[in-house]
């Protein structure tokens, strides 16, 4: 933006981070509505498998793990951006979108085990809404892969403009925001799905 | 192969009934037409570059406003339809039309009325004003405001393609499974209410995060929160209830879209879906948004009683605390829409008790605006007289609404025509009027000339009396015991009733057709009408302050508020327009056609949903993302309006030599 002063881009960049943030409330709410849903549903297994039968909560702890950690470089990617360090950041970017990938991966392996041995979301009101609510989550880890993926893409070609690092705040709000949802994914279904 | 491409689409869906295939060949036709004389008047080009194409809020909200009220006619024909089948189909007589297009056209009316009209009202009326009015240039993200508008758009559309093609849904305007579902209903109807309000709910959501980054951010220097003008107060409330109701409308629908198209159980009557968890969610929505429906038109009440009363706002805090109070409140009552679900005593007396505790901030709002005119210098033009019908009929609604908080009660009149004739009380009254109270106090704001008067009064008037007349029968016809949404009944002694409620709905008729006479009639005289001052009214707030019609840039030079009616003091105190050297330079985006892009793009994905294309699903969504990532990597979307041109622009609005 070639002639706007300090002053108007530091106002966008607030503007921006206030919508997204009133965005990510957005999307809490529908993240709540779907535990919620869950959470009526849960029972309702019409005679198949419950939750304590079906997962693995070690498994998913892996996967929480995994998770943490591309939190923990997404971070330190925003600090070394922060302080211009552009090879460092775009190398801990990438580090994030594999640990992304992975993750992802193994959901998807997950819901593939569950649908070869029969529970689908469509064999019981508590198997749509597990795979609804987990594969929201999932399809948001890919929107945030491709986002990363362009944000690196930008930052490659513009450099570290005020605009990039910008871009680039919002995408690491938008991750750690997956992260947190998935903890109480993971106590909801996972941990509490192992006592009932 | 043929199976992938064409989905489930087939000829047998192309309508069969005489009424039907009218309208199916009427509104192709009617499209037809309007892109033909705009090819022969030549206008594409500045239809496209001042319209289509602009992200200036004023013109975005013009484009919602003119949409809502073509679908305005359309949902006021739904309604003469019905009530010409009740007033007809009493005892062994049968009325013109089948019960299922009967139960298509009240769904389509009410889905169309919420969604379509008076949602599109508001939309655009925001629009309109609410920048201007706290001293702002634009919203604070214009390209997402015309993505809203297009996705708006979108879905208008989907409505409109179901009466063409496939049919629309027989569930009501609510949709409730399982009904809904794939077993009872297989056809493309639910699919085609369930992707319009999905696409069009979106654009909202947007919309809301958007008002709200505006006012927060937005607001002149000096503008305080308690220096705010009432009308963006409201925006603001309604903005948050936006943002937490419409996420679970999105979920709401998409889980039972996943029903329908994946084979789910979510609200089926079989392996554990629970169908009342819909009702909840639904509603759980649903009741918020009511009340995102009638906040902005009590803000715009208070607005107008302010400026034809000529006196400040009584109670302006009581009105932002009375405001704050129904935001919280209107997330504790949604049980109430259905008492009769057997929830028990105990839940049942919580939610009723929570239901009369919200009449109390609405009441504190109309004896405030009573109050405001006590001792006023009062005059009845046009936008004060929709204001008087407000009170009378919103006042009735009120009432008839705090008699069915009682559970006992409402277990006599649930889901009869007393709630019909309730509902529809706020609603017209409230909202509806409010809208219209709206359009012609600021029209000549937006286009430089005042609406004639005298027609609107009329309009007014004949609202007023159509409205008792459509209504009030409706209560007694609960009273003895009809039901909501039947097409034929065989009690004769109800049928008076009906027939005068269908008297009322030719004069509503009569009241748009004046509305639509005042336009076309104050087009024709504008240049008797035209507003030079900038101050047609003698107003109050900022939106005054600047020449009709309002400039693009909103403020030639930033306003600095130092009162809650700043323009008014203004006035009183001889204030001195900005000297040359105040003038600075000013940003503003340049026009894009992408929002308009992502709307079409998004309506055709809807389309490929409803008839299983997957693969157009596929591809529109794909080009939506990468459209998406172009957009936000580019960054020239705006141009400079350098102080001198600002300057020029400025003496040439307000008729001084440039
Ligand atoms: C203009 C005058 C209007 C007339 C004459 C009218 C008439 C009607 C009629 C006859 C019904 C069907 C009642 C039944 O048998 O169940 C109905 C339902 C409904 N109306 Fe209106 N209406 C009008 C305006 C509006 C407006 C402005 C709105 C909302 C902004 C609205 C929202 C609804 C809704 C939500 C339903 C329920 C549909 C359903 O049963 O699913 N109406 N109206
Ligand atoms: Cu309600």
């Amino acid at each position: 933006m070639r002639h706007e002063t300090v002053d108007t881009l530091n106002r966008k960049a607030d503007k921006a981070e206030l919508g997204f943030w009133l965005y990510l409330m957005t999307d809490v709410i529908i993240f709540a509505s779907l535990f919620a849903t869950y959470l009526v549903l849960r029972n309702n297994t019409a005679g198949g498998p419950s939750a304590a039968d079906l997962f693995e909560p070690r498994y998913a702890f892996v996967e929480t793990l995994i998770l943490l950690t591309s939190s923990f470089t997404c971070g330190i990617a925003a600090i070394a951006f922060k302080f211009g360090k552009k090879q460092l950041g775009l190398g801990l970017l990438m580090a994030t979108i594999v640990l992304g990938t992975a993750f992802l991966t193994l959901e998807l392996l997950e819901f593939g085990t569950l649908v070869r041995e029969g529970h689908s979301w469509q064999a019981s009101a508590f198997l749509s809404a597990f795979f609804t609510l987990v594969g929201t989550h999932g399809f948001h880890i890919l929107i945030g892969l491709i986002w990363a993926a362009v944000t690196g893409g930008y930052i490659m070609s513009n450099g570290l403009t005020r605009n990039a690092v910008r871009k680039f705040t919002l995408f690491s709000l938008f991750w750690h925001f997956l992260d947190v949802v998935w903890i109480f994914l993971f106590t909801i279904v996972y941990l509490l799905g192992e006592l009932s | 192969m043929i199976d992938f491409l064409l989905g489930r689409l087939s000829t047998e869906y192309f309508p069969s009934d005489p009424v039907t295939i009218g309208a199916a060949v009427g509104m192709p036709l009617t499209v037809v037409g309007l892109v033909a004389l705009i090819t022969y008047l030549k206008r594409w080009k500045w239809l496209w570059n001042n319209w289509l194409t602009s992200l200036d809020a004023k013109k975005i909200g013009v484009m919602y406003v003119i949409v809502a009220i073509i679908m305005l006619v359309r949902g006021v024909a739904d309604a003469g339809m019905l009530r010409l089948q009740t007033a007809l189909a009493a005892g062994d007589a049968t009325g013109p039309f089948s019960t299922d297009t009967f139960q298509q056209v009240f769904t389509a009316h009410g889905t169309i009325m919420i969604f379509f009209v008076a949602m599109g009202l508001m939309f655009g009326l925001i629009n309109v004003v609410m920048p201007l009015m706290i001293g702002a240039r634009d919203m604070a993200f214009p390209f997402l405001n015309s993505i809203s508008l297009w996705l708006f758009v979108a879905g208008m559309i989907l409505v409109n393609t179901s009466l063409v093609f496939g049919g629309f849904s027989n569930g009501g305007w609510l949709g409730y499974p399982p009904l809904t579902e794939l077993q009872y209903n297989p056809g493309p109807g639910v699919d085609y209410w369930i992707w319009s309000l999905q696409i069009a709910g979106i654009g909202s959501l947007l919309s809301g995060i958007n008002f709200a980054v505006t006012i927060i951010k937005h607001r002149a220097p000096g503008m305080t929160w308690f220096k705010m003008p009432i009308f963006p107060w409201s925006v603001l409330v309604t903005s948050v209830l936006i943002m937490l109701a419409f996420p679970i409308l999105t979920v709401t629908l998409a889980l039972l879209s996943l029903d329908r198209t994946m084979g789910m159980h979510f609200f089926t009557s079989d392996l554990g879906g629970n169908a009342m968890m819909y009702i909840n969610l639904i509603w759980a929505w649903g009741h918020p948004e009511v009340y995102i429906l009638v906040l902005p038109a009590f803000g715009i009440y208070s607005e107008v009683v302010a400026t034809f009363a000529k006196k400040a706002l009584f109670g302006y805090k009581t009105m932002v605390y009375a405001l704050i109070a129904i935001m919280f409140l209107s997330f504790v009552v949604w049980q109430h829409h259905f008492f009769t679900m057997g929830a028990g005593a105990n839940v049942n007396a919580f939610f009723g008790i929570m239901t009369m505790v919200i009449a109390i901030p609405t009441g504190v709002k109309i004896f405030n605006w009573l109050f405001t005119m006590y001792r006023g210098r009062i005059r009845f033009r046009a936008p004060m007289v929709w204001f008087l019908a407000f009170v009378v009929t919103f006042t009735i609604g009120g009432v008839t609404g705090v008699m069915m908080a009682v559970p006992a009660l409402d277990f006599q009149v649930h889901n009869s025509m007393f709630l019909v004739a309730h509902f529809h009380n706020t609603i017209i009254g409230g909202v509806v009027f409010g809208f219209f109270a709206a359009m012609t106090y600021w029209f000549p704001k937006i286009f430089g000339f005042r609406l004639n008067d005298r027609l609107g009064r009329y309009s007014a008037i004949a609202w007023q009396i159509g409205f008792i007349v459509a209504f009030m029968p409706l209560y007694a016809l609960g009273l003895m015991g009809a039901v909501r949404r039947i097409d034929s009944y065989s009690d004769p002694t109800w049928q008076p009733f009906f027939i005068t409620s269908g008297i009322g709905v030719l004069i509503i008729a009569l009241g748009i057709g004046l509305f639509m006479l005042q336009i076309i009639y104050s087009v024709w005289k504008r240049k008797e009408l035209r507003d030079t001052t900038g101050d047609p009214w003698d107003g109050r707030t900022l939106e005054w302050s600047v020449p009709s019609p309002a400039p693009h840039y909103n403020f030639a030079v930033q306003p600095v508020v130092t009162h809650r009616d700043e323009w008014w003091h203004r006035k009183k105190t001889h204030y001195q327009a900005p000297h040359k050297s105040e003038y600075r330079d000013v940003w503003l985006p340049k026009n894009s056609a992408v929002g308009l892009l992502i709307g079409l793009m998004a309506c055709g994905a809807g389309f490929g949903i409803i008839w299983h294309l997957w693969w157009l699903v596929g591809l529109l969504a794909l080009g939506i993302i990468v459209i998406i990532i172009i957009r936000t990597t580019k960054d020239d979307t705006e141009y400079l309006l350098t102080a001198e041109e600002l300057l020029k622009e400025d003496r040439r609005a307000k008729g001084m030599a440039v």
